[in-house]
């Protein structure tokens, strides 16, 4: 018995942005079930007096010298880009026609 | 005239420095020998021939120049696909970044190329490297050179099986959740997880940022050392790489590779054996342990309880963190670019059309489960109780480097298994990474050493890993430890484990 439902993992897919065909929906609906049971495991242990670790070796305030250093060539960056007009990338429209 | 595929680095290192061998044939050798055997094995995915043979010809010049060299100048050596290369296809197994050339080096591949070491290759893994069998890459299995019906790990499947199958003598992994250490258990291949923020990221595709850590793939601890200090060392582009230098690692293999381990505390991690583990997995393992109290080692038994909940909290953060870094493939600045086929063809919808055709099954998987995890409400209860599971991890980490130097377990529960055996199950699939996956969750350093072949469930003799464990910074004593249980393993075996592989092409 699946704890996510089809239109959950239709939700959580628009908001990754990836579209899914109806077979990959029904797929993952059954396979998202191993977040359901990770996190009742983690629970298990997870108490409100352990704090959390986000970095195995944590570090704060790295800084660098505050110089500029060259960015890469922009005929470099732009020759790897599906599409590039005047100097820029190209890309789809951005804002709705309302 | 010697094989010069079948030499360690370090001996190939030898002869090009004393003029015996040139690098320009050291690395046609290799060209070759890709050309007789990779139709089998295809660990590369990229050869980049003429790019190879130049350098190579470039650092024989400067040999003969008397150029004072990298020691490693001149050994070929193959790179993991996830490692960006200029001028140079980096796929990273995934079809969203199929022919995408990038305009820079990554840390890593520039001190590669500064100390003139020809590159021979991309090779294959996981898509994303997500995976632990290379059946997940959007290009094709890599094939175990111990049994070609057999996967190879992952997700460095091919960096493992290039350097078992004589392709190169040095390649670089990542390892996120064990993806060096596993593929070197089953292809009796070394392979090194540093610390985390021993060697750079910068230029890394990256999956998880708090787990990811690339290192050295080869056939001789010494030569894992090698590779090691030469691509490790703080970067200043990567804001987690360890603003300190690197421990004596060369050193360590060498003096380790004497075979004296007096005093030496060695701790067995009872949570990292017994149910789930091979039975010749775990005879191989205890004939290891034997050797290293014979070296003088002193055996411990330690506890860590929380290790029993680290794959739990992994299959939380490493999703939550890849589907974050994942999200810079959306088709806009390079990369596929797929318009969705009917509708308007705004940028968003062009997003996900892109996604939907360009990710593979397993990365959607964890981008969706990443993404799930992350979702509005879900934060804390998820992504933040698993980070709370990775403190109690580093805990029982310092109670038992309290008692022991270093830790050991099997680097792998079973011997390599068939194709299609574990690809509909991501559960079992998970389960090989059961050893490994503590290290990344604390950011210790671990290591796999081969320690022999075992029967596997369906009859076949198969490698097998032993996993060394240090603490955060103290990298060399997996050096120490692994070149000792290496050179006793050798002395009773009379020649490398890979010697009795099944010859190939």
């Amino acid at each position: 018995m699946s704890t996510i439902s089809r239109d959950e993992v239709a939700r959580v897919a628009a908001l990754a942005r990836i579209d899914l065909s109806p077979e990959e929906v029904d797929r993952f609906a059954g396979e998202l079930d191993v977040i359901v049971e990770s996190i009742a495991r983690v629970r298990e242990v997870a108490t409100p007096d352990v704090p959390a670790t986000s970095h195995p070796l944590p570090m704060t305030n790295v800084f660098r010298e505050d110089v500029p250093t060259p960015a890469l060539p922009v005929a470099d960056v732009l020759a790897a880009a599906p599409d590039a007009e005047d100097g820029r990338f190209a890309v789809p429209q951005i804002l709705g026609e309302e | 005239m010697t094989d010069l595929t079948r030499l360690s680095a370090a001996r190939l290192a030898e002869l090009l420095a004393a003029g015996e061998a040139s690098s320009v044939e050291a690395t046609r050798a290799h060209l070759d020998r890709i050309a007789a055997v990779d139709g089998d094995v295809h660990a590369y995915l990229h050869v980049s021939d003429e790019v190879a043979l130049a350098t190579a010809a470039d650092v024989d010049a400067r040999r003969a120049a008397g150029e004072e060299l990298h020691p490693l100048a001149g050994v070929p050596i193959a790179v993991k696909d996830v490692v960006v290369t200029k001028g140079t296809p980096s796929t990273a197994g995934s079809k969203i970044l199929e022919g995408w050339i990038p305009p820079y080096d990554a840390t890593l591949v520039e001190k590669i190329r500064a100390a003139g070491l020809p590159i021979l290759g991309k090779t294959n893994m996981d898509e994303f490297a997500m995976g632990s069998s290379t059946e997940h890459s959007a290009y094709g299995n890599t094939h175990n050179p111990w049994d070609l019906e057999r996967i190879p790990g992952g997700s460095g499947g091919g960096s493992a099986a290039a350097v078992a199958a004589f392709e190169a003598p040095l390649a670089i992994g990542t390892d996120t959740g064990g993806s060096i250490r596993q593929p070197g258990a089953v292809t009796g291949t070394v392979g090194v997880k540093p610390t985390y923020g021993g060697v750079s990221r910068y230029g890394l595709i990256a999956m998880a940022s708090s787990l990811d850590q690339a290192g050295p793939v080869t056939r001789t601890v010494l030569d894992s050392a090698l590779l090691h200090e030469l691509i490790g060392g703080h970067d200043p582009r990567d804001s987690t790489s360890i603003p300190e230098p690197l421990p004596p690692i060369v050193a360590a293999a060498r003096e380790g590779a004497l075979g004296d381990l007096s005093g030496l505390r060695v701790g067995v991690v009872t949570q990292l054996q017994g149910e789930g583990y091979q039975a010749g997995v775990l005879a191989r393992f205890h004939e290891s342990l034997e050797l290293l109290t014979k070296a003088g080692a002193e055996i411990v038994e330690v506890s860590c309880p929380s290790f029993e909940y680290a794959l739990a909290a992994y299959y939380l953060i490493m999703p939550s963190e890849a589907s974050s870094n994942l999200a810079k493939f959306d088709g806009m600045r390079f990369g596929l670019r797929v318009e969705p086929e009917e509708g308007p063809v705004t940028a968003e919808r062009v997003m996900a059309a892109t996604r939907g055709a360009g990710f593979g099954d397993e990365v959607k998987r964890r981008v969706i489960l990443g993404t799930y995890a992350l979702s509005a409400g879900y934060y804390d209860a998820y992504y933040g109780s698993a980070q709370k599971v990775r403190t109690l991890i580093q805990r029982d980490f310092d109670a038992a480097f309290a008692a022991a130097d270093v830790l050991v377990s099997p680097t792998a529960p079973t011997t390599a298994f068939r194709f299609g055996e574990k690809l509909d199950d991501p559960l079992a699939m998970y389960l090989n990474d059961v050893a490994t996956i503590p290290a990344n969750l604390a950011g210790v350093p671990g290591i796999s050493v081969p320690n022999g072949l075992a029967t596997s469930d369906d009859g076949a003799a198969l490698p097998t890993g032993f996993q060394i464990l240090a603490p955060a910074k103290a990298d060399d004593r997996l050096y120490r430890v692994g070149a000792a249980l290496e050179s006793a393993l050798e002395s009773s075996w009379g020649a490398p484990l890979l010697a009795r592989a099944p010859e190939l092409g």
